[in-house]
């Protein structure tokens, strides 16, 4: 097998195993949560190799690997691209299932028919999108992943999931009508669906098209944008995560990020530097757009009494400063963002994880009993602080407690964690637009995102505070909640793996500096999709 | 005939949008069927309105393309169809379990106050 075929695999093998789980009762769960893992651990390894492959294929610029699906000369037909960035986001896809689908081990797997098979399809429907090369086919694999959320949001069930699932569905199948009509728009007017040939064709649309090829980037951004979560199409999201279950909404951490990751493409590939009269077009756009969603998000925060709410807020949070910094279009700024993507994603993940098993030590009245505590001026507390007086506390809530911690600070960004890392990146880059030390001119509108990058971080940090309080030093019940060492582990592996980033932070700025520098010179992307080999048929007695 | 598709095609969406925009789920989920039609006929439109031409090339013959129609429009609305199909029924799916258990078809799971 040549490593090529590697490409294909993360679509492969989730496919085959989601198809392999059904054939099997729902009653033998040991068996399907095994295939499953075991799958999700195979696309660790495919993505390992992948990520290798992209960072070896060219030293500094931005070339591909392409998997001609068919065997057709592009651009015609479908192909699936390989470059850093897709490499990147794959490696960050399996790194944050094996986690959940342990996780669900414990508890969630058992609460619905299907759960390994709908996860399995999801992730079958991300690698497909974060692969694919053609407009077209990213629809068809954006809808395998939003069918299989679909049926992951109403897992386990009851009335307040069906209302939230109903209304994520309702909003997803419009957003999808939408996104139709804008590849529908930009096909009228160019005549392709390749992402390469697009990226040719744009600079060359005359001026009186050029309206109706806006237009269409304009409505198909708006499907994406719904994904992200900007403000005001975000409105459904932290509804919907948090009452997802907890491995579903940890694995929708990422969900979210294949919004950011097809503007971050498409928007630096159809209009970036060099693409004639269309070129910054929506820049504006994500700038403020993801200004606004930063301020939304920061503020439902600090609104939030729940913990899942303040998590799917903390989604916003790192959905506007991924947005605004990609309206910047500074390379720098660029590369900083995706250490922020990763780092991001992995916190999330694992902070929803965390919730789940605090949440457990109380009783569902006690989140509401807090906020009438706090309505009413807290009169019982000082009785609560004597009894606990000099009761050691006990290990379970230990191991909770630093992890919330953990979490806490890597979602306000405070060193030494990789959330610091990663906004320090961004801001550095922006800081310095000429390179370190350069001085160079800061644009206004710079400021506006490293205020409120550290406003978010301050405003992160005081719910998080607030809610570790309420949770671990003054609980209303002191039941310590009953935790499976399945479901502490994948927290912890999460957590490491944010640890890791931090130690790792050298080479990892280096890859994403370069993946930041093909994304904003994409000529060798484009060179690289048109001008790919088709396979030759082998010679007899020669092995393929 | 651009004229009739244009006006099917607003009507469509029209009606779609307003349908939408009501409480009552059943309504939501016809309004996303009128909807994904329209979207389908707006494709269609995408690759050139044309009448009685074939959209694959006779054997023999040199093709000229002013006399085929597109077919990628067409494999794009084949597409569009299924998907829109299986999504609209899973929709349907959570529509009623949605009302078996909250006992009102109101989107909110609830009655508005009177």
């Amino acid at each position: 097998m040549r490593p090529e075929h590697l490409i294909i695999a993360p679509i492969v093998i989730p496919i085959v195993a989601a198809a392999l789980l059904l054939f099997f009762d729902d009653k033998e769960r040991l068996l399907k949560a095994t295939v499953s893992i075991v799958s999700a651990i195979a696309l660790f390894a495919v993505s390992v190799m992948l990520v290798r492959i992209a960072d070896g294929i060219g030293p500094q610029d931005g070339r591909v690997a392409v998997y001609l699906l068919g065997n057709w000369p592009p651009p015609f037909a479908i192909n699936l691209v390989l470059d850093r960035l897709s490499a990147m986001m794959l490696l960050l896809t399996s790194a944050l299932a094996i986690p959940a689908l342990i996780f669900s081990l414990g508890r969630w797997q058992k609460a619905g028919p299907h759960f390994h098979t709908l996860f399995l399809l999801l992730l079958m429907g991300m690698n497909g999108a974060f692969l694919t090369g053609d407009l077209f086919n990213l629809f068809v694999f954006f809808e395998v992943m939003l069918a299989a959320s679909y049926g992951l949001v109403l897992h386990g069930s009851g009335p307040v999931r069906v209302r939230a699932g109903m209304h994520y569905i309702a909003i997803n199948l419009i957003a999808s009508l939408l996104f139709l009509i804008g590849v529908a728009l930009i096909y009228g007017v160019t005549g392709t669906l390749n992402m390469a040939d697009l990226a040719v064709r744009i600079p060359q649309v005359p001026d009186e098209s050029r309206m109706m090829l806006e237009a269409g980037a304009a409505v198909l951004g708006v499907a994406f944008l719904v994904k992200a979560g900007m403000w005001p199409l975000s409105f459904w999201l932290p509804t919907t995560y948090a009452a997802a279950a907890a491995p579903v909404a940890a694995i929708f951490a990422i969900l979210s990020k294949v919004g950011v990751y097809v503007i971050l493409r498409l928007t630096l590939m159809f209009f970036g530097g060099e693409t004639g009269a269309s070129a910054g077009f929506g820049a504006q756009i994500l700038f403020y757009g993801g200004i606004a969603t930063m301020i939304f998000g920061a503020l439902g925060v600090l609104a939030s009494q729940a913990l899942g709410r303040l998590a799917g807020y903390s989604v916003l949070v790192s959905s506007g400063t991924l947005l605004a910094s990609i309206g910047i279009e500074q390379q720098g700024v660029t590369a900083g963002a995706l250490l922020y993507l990763a780092s991001s994603t992995l916190t999330i993940g694992a902070f929803f994880l965390l919730i789940e098993l605090i949440e457990r030590g109380q009783n569902p009245a006690a989140n509401v009993l807090a906020v009438t505590m706090e309505a009413y001026g807290e009169g019982e507390e000082d009785e609560e602080e004597e009894k606990v007086e000099g009761v050691a506390i006990p290990g379970t809530l230990a191991i909770l407690g630093v992890s919330f911690a953990a979490c806490g600070i890597l979602l306000a960004g405070l060193p030494p964690l990789s959330g610091f890392i990663a906004k320090f990146a961004i801001l550095t880059a922006m800081l310095n637009p000429d390179g370190f030390g350069q001085g160079g001119d800061i644009p206004s509108a710079s400021w506006w995102l490293v205020a409120l990058l550290i406003l978010s971080g301050l405003s992160a940090l005081i719910a998080m505070t607030r809610a570790g309080i309420r949770s671990f030093w003054a609980p209303v019940d002191e039941a310590v909640p009953r935790v499976l060492l399945t479901e502490i582990l994948p927290i912890g592996a999460l957590l490491f793996l944010t640890v890791a980033i931090t130690v790792q932070a050298g080479p990892l700025m280096r890859y994403m500096q370069d993946t930041a520098a093909g994304l904003h010179a994409p000529q060798p992307y484009i060179d690289g999709v048109l001008g790919a080999e088709r396979a030759t048929r082998p010679e007899d007695g020669e092995q393929p | 005939m651009e004229l009739i598709l244009a006006l099917g095609i607003g009507v469509l969406v029209g009606s779609g949008v307003w349908l939408i925009a009501r409480p009552r789920t059943y309504q939501v989920v016809i309004g996303l069927a009128l909807l994904s039609y329209a979207v389908n006929l707006f494709i269609f439109s995408m690759g050139r309105l044309s009448n009685k031409s074939a959209p694959v090339v006779e054997p023999g013959i040199t093709p000229d393309p002013a006399l085929f129609v597109d077919p990628i429009p067409q494999a794009l609305v084949l597409t569009a169809i299924v998907i829109g199909f299986a999504t609209t029924a899973l929709f349907l799916v959570v529509l009623l379990v949605s009302r078996g258990m909250t006992g009102t078809d109101h989107v909110d799971g609830r009655e508005p106050e009177r």
